[in-house]
């Protein structure tokens, strides 16, 4: 198994370990994960899928919890605005 | 035991309840309003917020459309919790009947002044394009609104303090008498006029009237902006609420300001318990679906029941209670509390002061009940 | 539509932390169908996430994790329970799936997650959860070199400095709020405990070098778009600390959403239980931390008397009531050093956020009087968490009581939502 893979934060290729969560991804590229309801960045609070601090859209999917999804090769994720 | 006098004690702080005494206050009189919980707790905060003209009957225009201006004209002043949004209304036709249905519609609301637009399938969908193809047509209302109603139940509350009214949450009334409230901790409040507009919970406080539950779901989604804009009801929405005595479910969607969407509608009779009804739930969801298909991938964060009040006749029950010099009634109005609730607060207070209502209130007259005959369609 | 299908079991565990894999083993033991859940993608929870992180935690994880592998339990992870549809139904769902997990007996495992005050600046992303910053580490957020002041309260402080210093963080700072002879007493009292005694050893050792100090806590975060620095409070004096991560958390509190939708009666924030762990609702059980916050030893014990009781093993149950009456004693051990001090209340400002949901300030929440009626007018408390995170901070900060839940216990898909009840099931897990 490679012990990297690549995803696209925000548009930019992200090497991340295997293994990592979409979360993690998100912090290696320096990006929050969300933009709260008046406009301030976010990211993960709890890291165990409560705070919903972590929201971001995978793969164009939006509200998808980041911190319980494992990356995958390819994977599109966006700052969830 | 302790005796306060009013001109006015008002059971209900909900919207109709804080409608009724924002409008007393306004015109001096010496207000109170009593609530078991807190301001908006019922049916307000339950339903959907929807301020709509409706056409079942001349009656229910009348009362919609003349609280629907009062909102217009009220709009500037609210708070931005409230979120008033005129998002306008889309009566969604999925056939020819209901097609029909849009063009009386259009005829009857024209008629009356009521601005509207009959969409094509093309036009439909350049409105919606969310909703799915292969619909008719539709109706536009775009002078229909949307609001968050424990917000605005608030704010009338508010003003009504403002002018002097006062507020007493906690206690639950366990008794209404002439000129006088009796409360689970013994407390009493004396009025010259006791006012019950304690909604689903009516019939509790004055066991002769005709006010019955109808339970209703709702689910709330995560925030989804531009994917719906108008609120949409589909015509079979008319079919069901003209059923007296059939559970029913009718696709029915409003975009919040912040780009939630609440979907709905059931009604349910005689179901007494609050908790979610799994078939009812999935009856309405499944409904919902098949008007606007992507709705189903959507992140549902909340799923709640509510109580509407409901009467035989479809309409509220706004004047003196039947049996009673001191007490009016302002209750019994079902999905569309929020609607009229600034008329029924305007009529009621004409019929207080002995003013000249805006409209003819025969047809809400609670005394109308015992005369009629009224059928069950 | 997502992938459908239903299944079946005499005992179902909600929940693969310690408690919950205890007693599916147990309850498999007895030869009686059990099928553990949970959200995560594998077992452990977080206390044992990726099989736990040192010592003596590492080897017992190990254990039990093998023993559930072999015992025949039927292992659902990634899948998350968000609604009862009838009496002994679950729905759960995972990304493109959703499945009826019906059951004859439940065990309720659902552990327990940190407790989060507000402060200036708690918002700004690389403030985290102490817990929080070690979930994500071990999901392979790097930590080497980075610096780190871990603050709040509890024993999980010290267990998340431990665990990071050896990633290779730099812990400038521990700050427990708890007073330094409250911790004084609490070490004494460890002694009663010989489990605890050897992982205290262990903590001690590893975090000899990093500075703790008692009564003190978080006063602001400060940073443009993400965190630089922390200022705090220590004996009423304040500091300043440019670092990278505040790993921030004041203790525990029970995930109470699910046992309280599903009928079981909560008192004084905890599931209430009998001697055998059965709740208030017949063929319900809870094990863990929603009984009490106790620590994994305690978790361990309940979840071996749940299964034992759920599958009618009520003599072997019995033998472990001592073992769980003598860790009780050290929940409420915890309860009592880490018990939160009321100058936490001040900490936040006016606008500083209180629901991070929806964005609602300290300023308008304390207008109201009750939870219920700040939830309708501020919507706190409304948003997706549905008061995780603002509910246990409201209820310390304002003495509120806490509300009905309403499903969904978690957010699911509305399609998820329209699956009918069955009433008879048959099939198997596809």
């Amino acid at each position: 198994m490679p012990s990297e893979l690549m995803v696209r934060v925000n548009g930019a290729a992200v090497p991340v370990p295997s293994g990592s969560t979409v979360a993690v991804a998100m912090a290696i590229a320096g990006q929050p994960c969300r933009t709260s309801v008046a406009g301030e960045p976010r990211g993960p609070l709890c890291g165990m899928g409560i705070c919903f601090e972590c929201r971001a859209i995978v793969n164009g999917i939006p509200h998808s919890r980041t911190c319980q999804m494992l990356c995958e090769p390819g994977m599109d994720i966006h700052t969830d605005e | 035991m302790t005796k306060d006098t009013y001109d006015i004690v008002i059971v209900g702080a909900g919207i109709v309840g804080a409608a009724c005494a924002d409008a007393f206050a306004g015109r001096g009189l010496r207000v109170v309003v009593v609530d078991r919980d807190v301001v908006g707790s019922g049916a307000t905060a339950a339903g959907m917020g929807h301020i709509v003209v409706m056409d079942d009957s001349d009656a229910q225009f009348a009362l919609t459309h003349y609280s629907q201006r009062l909102w217009q004209e009220l709009h500037m002043e609210l708070p931005p919790d409230v979120e008033y949004e005129q998002s306008g209304t889309i009566w969604v036709a999925a056939d020819e009947e209901e097609m029909a249905e849009v063009l009386r519609k259009r005829e009857y609301y024209q008629k009356r002044g009521v601005a509207v637009e009959v969409l094509n399938a093309g036009q439909l969908k350049q409105a919606e394009p969310n909703l799915r193809n292969g619909l008719l047509g539709g109706l536009l209302v775009p002078d229909d609104a949307v609001l968050y109603p424990p917000c605005a139940a608030r704010f009338l509350m508010a003003r009504a303090q403002q002018r002097g009214a006062r507020l007493r949450l906690g206690a639950s009334a366990t008794q209404i008498s002439e000129r006088r409230v009796r409360f689970n901790d013994g407390q009493e409040i004396a009025a010259g006029i006791v006012v019950n507009a304690a909604g689903a919970n009516a019939a509790e406080l004055n066991p002769a009237i005709d006010v019955k539950k109808r339970k209703g779901h709702l689910v709330i989604t995560d925030r989804y902006p531009g994917f719906l804009r108008h609120q949409l009801v589909e015509l079979g929405y008319l079919k069901s609420a003209h059923s007296v005595s059939r559970d029913s479910v009718a696709f029915n969607v409003q975009p919040r300001r912040t780009g939630q969407i609440l979907i709905g509608s059931s009604r349910q009779y005689g179901a007494e318990h609050k908790e979610v009804d799994q078939v009812m739930l999935a009856s309405m969801v499944r409904r919902a679906q098949k008007y606007m298909p992507a709705l189903g991938k959507m992140s549902a964060v909340r799923v709640w029941t509510g109580f509407r009040a409901a009467t035989p006749d479809k309409l509220p029950l706004i004047g003196p209670c039947p049996g009673f010099e001191s007490v009016f009634l302002a209750t019994g109005h079902e999905g569309l509390g929020i609607t009229t609730s600034l008329a029924t607060a305007a009529i009621l207070v004409d019929q207080v002061t002995g003013s000249k209502p805006e409209i003819a209130v025969e047809p809400y007259l609670p005394s109308r009940m015992a005369k009629e005959h009224v059928h069950a369609q | 539509m997502s992938k459908y299908s239903r299944a079946r079991f005499d005992v179902l565990v909600l929940g693969g932390g310690p408690a919950g894999i205890a007693a599916a083993v147990r309850a498999a033991e007895s030869g009686s169908r059990v099928g553990l859940v949970d959200e995560n993608l594998s077992v452990g929870g977080q206390i044992w996430r990726g099989g736990a992180s040192d010592g003596k935690h590492s080897s017992d994880a190990l254990t039990w994790i093998e023993q559930l592998k072999r015992c025949g339990v039927t292992l659902l992870c990634g899948k998350r329970v968000f609604h009862q549809p009838a009496s002994s139904i679950l729905m759960a769902e995972s990304t493109d799936y959703v499945c009826e997990l019906s059951y004859r007996n439940l065990i309720l495992a659902t552990g327990a997650r940190e407790r989060f005050l507000p402060f200036p600046g708690w918002t700004l992303p690389n403030v985290m959860g102490a817990g929080g910053l070690q979930a994500m580490v071990k999901s392979g957020l790097p930590i080497r070199g980075k610096r780190v002041v871990v603050a709040g309260s509890g024993p999980l402080l010290l267990a998340v400095a431990s665990y990071l210093r050896k990633q290779g963080a730099k812990i400038l700072l521990i700050c427990e709020q708890a007073s330094g002879r409250k911790l004084a007493r609490f070490a004494i009292s460890l002694l009663r405990y010989p489990e605890k005694v050897a992982q205290a050893f262990d903590l001690r050792k590893d975090i000899t070098r990093i500075p703790l100090a008692t009564s003190s806590w978080p006063l602001c975060a400060h940073g443009e778009q993400t965190f630089e620095a922390v200022t705090v409070s220590h004996k009423g004096k304040l500091q300043t600390i440019q670092c990278d991560y505040l790993a921030c958390g004041f203790h525990l509190v029970p995930n109470t959403e699910l046992p309280t939708l599903l009928g079981c009666r909560i008192r004084h924030g905890y599931v209430q239980v009998d001697d055998l762990l059965q709740t208030t609702v017949e063929n319900i059980f809870c094990a863990g931390e929603p009984t009490g916050i106790g620590g994994v030893d305690l978790a361990l014990i309940e979840g071996q008397i749940a299964g034992l009781s759920a599958t009618g093993n009520t003599t072997a149950a019995q033998k472990l009531f001592p073992k769980r009456q003598r860790l009780r004693q050290f929940a409420r051990l915890l309860d009592e050093t880490f018990c939160l001090r009321s100058e936490l209340r001040s900490l936040p400002s006016p606008e500083t956020l209180v629901c991070r949901c929806e964005d609602v300030p300290y300023s308008r929440v304390r207008e109201h009087t009750c939870w219920r009626a700040a939830k309708l007018h501020t919507r706190c408390g409304m948003g997706p968490c549905q008061g995780r995170i603002c509910g246990p901070a409201t209820q310390f900060l304002f003495k509120w009581s806490p509300d009905s839940v309403r499903p969904p216990v978690f957010p699911a898909r509305v399609e998820d939502l329209a699956v009918p009840p069955i009433a008879e099931v048959t099939g198997e897990l596809q």
